[in-house]
C-alpha cells in the first residue's frame, strides 16, 4: 500500500516536471521548434518514457494550459471571495496578472505566443474555453458580482471580457518585447483606473 | 367527500380547468359538492352563508381582498365559519396561495397564507390543515389528485409552502422536450417554434420553477414550452414577475439559475458545453431537407 502510494507521488511529481520542461521550452521557442526528445533530454528521461506520461505534444501543450487558468483562477478566485469594492479587486486582479508576468513569464508567454497563436494545437480538447474554463469562470464570477452590487455597467460579457483581459495580455506583450519605458508594476494604478472608468455603472 | 369551494377575486380559470379533467365524471362520484359557483351543488350561496354543515375539504379560489362581501357575508367571516369545521383546507391556484396576478390590481391583496414569499399571521391557526395547489391556472390532475389522496387518506408529503411534494417537488425544467437545448445552450429565438432552448434570452422560468406540467400535459398534448413559450413560473410565490419574455442577465450570466446549482459550478459546465458546437441542433429541424 506504502509502496503503491510512494510510486503514485514519484509519478505525479515527475509529471510535474514534465510539465514544467515543456512549458519554459514552448514559452521560448514556440510550439513547433520544441521537440519530445530535446524535452526528454532536458528531463534526463527516455523519449518512450516520456510518451508514457503523454501520448502527444498536443496533449501536454493543453494540459499546460489548464495548469495556468487553474492557477490564474485560483488566484482570482481569493480575489472574487474577498469583500472588497470593485475598483480594489480591479486593481488586485491587474497586480495578480502583472506579477505572474514577472515570477513566471513562461506562464503568460506560452498563453500568448502559443495558447493565442497556434489554435490548431487546441482545437481538439480544447474547443472553445474548455481549457481556460477555471479562468474565464472567475472573471465571470467577477463581473456577476459588480453588476449585482451595481458598481459595473450592465453588458455584453465579451465586450468587458475583450477590454480588461485584451488590456493585459496587450501591456505584458510590449513588456515582453522591451518596448515599455517602466516596469509593469508602474502601471498597475493607470491601468486598474483605466478599466475601472471603462467598466463602472454609470 | 363533502366539498365547498368559496371564490374570492378569481377568474374561474381553476374551475375550468377542472371541468378538463379527462376523468371529472368518474372521479366526481367520490365527492359531493356542498358549493362550487359553476358546478350543480347541494346548496346556494345564500344557503351556504346561512350556514350549512359537514364541509370536509375548503377549498380557497383567488385573491383574498381585506373587506370583499361574497354575497351578504364578507369572505373573511365566511371563510373563518367554515376553515374552523374543515378538515382540510386547500387554496387553489396561485392567487388563493401567493396573491397571483390580482395581488398586483390593488392594495390589501394577497393569498391565503402567503403575500408573495412572505408569510403573514392573518389565518396562522388553521395553516397546519391547509395545502397549497399553486398554478395559473392548478392543473386539473394534480387539483383532482390531491383531493383523492386526501380522500384516501394517503400521506401526502409537503414542501415548506405545502405544496404536495408528488407534484411540486421536481421542477418544469424535468420532461422538458427541450432539455438537449438546455444542455448545449442553444436557445430559440422564433416563438411557437419546436426547437431551442428558452432559458438563455427568452424568460424561461422552467429550471426553478416547481410543477408538474411538463409530465402531466395540459389536455394530454402540451406544456407552454412543448407549445413554444417559455415558463413563466406560474406556481411560484413571485409570479408574475415583470418581464415573462426575457431572461435578465448580468453581463451575459441568467440573474437567476437553475434551482441549487452553485454558480461557480453552473458557469464552468456552461462554458464547457458552450464549446462544443452540435450541428444537428444548431439547424431547423423540421425545415432541414438533410434529415
Amino acid at each position: 500500500m506504502i509502496k503503491e502510494q510512494h510510486r503514485a507521488e514519484k509519478k505525479a511529481k515527475r509529471r510535474n516536471e514534465i510539465v514544467r520542461t515543456a512549458l519554459k521550452l514552448f514559452a521560448e521557442k514556440g510550439f513547433y521548434a520544441t521537440t519530445i526528445p530535446e524535452m526528454a533530454r532536458d528531463l534526463k528521461m527516455s523519449v518512450g518514457n516520456l510518451y508514457n506520461y503523454f501520448s502527444s505534444k498536443e496533449l501536454l501543450a493543453q494540459e499546460i494550459i489548464r495548469e495556468i487558468s487553474a492557477y490564474l483562477g485560483g488566484r482570482i478566485r481569493e480575489i472574487n471571495e474577498a469583500e472588497l469594492p470593485v475598483r480594489e479587486k480591479i486593481r488586485r486582479i491587474v497586480t495578480i496578472y502583472f506579477e505572474t508576468a514577472r515570477d513566471e513569464p513562461e506562464m503568460i508567454d506560452f498563453f500568448l505566443r502559443v495558447y493565442l497563436s497556434n489554435r490548431e494545437v487546441f482545437h481538439e480538447g480544447c474547443e472553445g474555453m474548455i481549457c481556460v474554463n477555471e479562468f474565464v469562470t472567475e472573471i465571470m464570477i467577477f463581473f456577476d458580482d459588480g453588476v449585482a452590487s451595481g458598481e459595473l455597467k450592465n453588458q455584453d460579457f465579451f465586450s468587458a471580457f475583450g477590454l480588461f483581459m485584451g488590456y493585459l495580455g496587450g501591456m505584458v506583450f510590449l513588456n515582453g518585447e522591451h518596448i515599455l519605458p517602466k516596469t509593469l508594476e508602474e502601471y498597475v494604478d493607470d491601468i486598474s483606473e483605466n478599466i475601472y472608468n471603462a467598466l463602472k455603472a454609470s | 367527500m363533502r366539498l365547498l369551494w368559496l371564490s374570492a377575486l378569481a377568474c374561474n380559470g381553476n374551475a375550468h380547468a377542472l371541468l378538463n379533467y379527462p376523468r371529472f365524471e368518474e372521479w366526481q362520484e367520490d365527492f359531493e359538492w356542498l358549493y362550487h359557483p359553476l358546478l350543480p351543488s347541494t346548496h346556494t350561496l345564500a344557503e351556504v352563508e346561512e350556514g350549512i354543515d359537514g364541509v370536509e375539504i375548503l377549498l380557497v379560489d383567488g385573491t383574498l381582498e381585506e373587506g370583499l362581501v361574497k354575497n351578504r357575508l364578507a369572505y373573511k367571516q365566511l371563510f373563518e365559519r367554515y376553515a374552523v369545521e374543515a378538515k382540510y383546507i386547500v387554496t387553489v391556484g396561485t392567487c388563493a396561495t401567493f396573491g397571483g396576478i390580482f395581488a398586483q390590481g390593488g392594495e390589501g391583496r394577497s393569498g391565503l397564507h402567503f403575500s408573495g414569499e412572505r408569510r403573514h399571521g392573518f389565518f396562522d391557526g388553521f395553516w397546519e390543515k391547509t395545502l397549497s395547489l399553486p398554478g395559473c391556472p392548478v392543473q386539473p390532475e394534480v387539483l383532482a389528485g390531491t383531493l383523492s389522496l386526501l380522500r384516501s387518506e394517503e400521506p401526502l408529503p409537503l414542501d415548506t409552502l405545502h405544496r404536495p411534494k408528488y407534484f411540486y417537488a421536481h421542477t418544469v425544467h424535468d420532461g422538458c422536450t427541450r432539455n438537449e437545448y438546455f444542455e448545449y445552450k442553444i436557445d430559440e429565438h422564433r416563438f411557437g417554434a419546436l426547437e431551442g432552448c428558452m432559458f438563455y434570452e427568452h424568460g424561461c422560468q422552467g429550471t426553478f420553477t416547481h410543477g408538474s406540467c411538463n409530465k402531466i400535459l395540459w389536455n394530454g398534448v402540451h406544456s407552454k414550452t412543448r407549445a413554444g413559450t417559455p415558463c413563466m413560473g406560474c406556481t411560484e410565490p413571485d409570479f408574475p414577475r415583470e418581464g415573462l419574455w426575457h431572461t435578465s442577465k448580468r453581463m451575459g450570466i441568467p440573474a437567476r439559475l437553475p434551482l441549487g446549482v452553485p454558480r461557480r459550478a453552473y458557469l464552468s459546465l456552461a462554458g464547457i458545453a458552450k464549446a462544443f458546437h452540435i450541428e444537428r441542433l444548431e439547424r431547423p429541424m423540421m425545415e432541414d431537407k438533410r434529415g
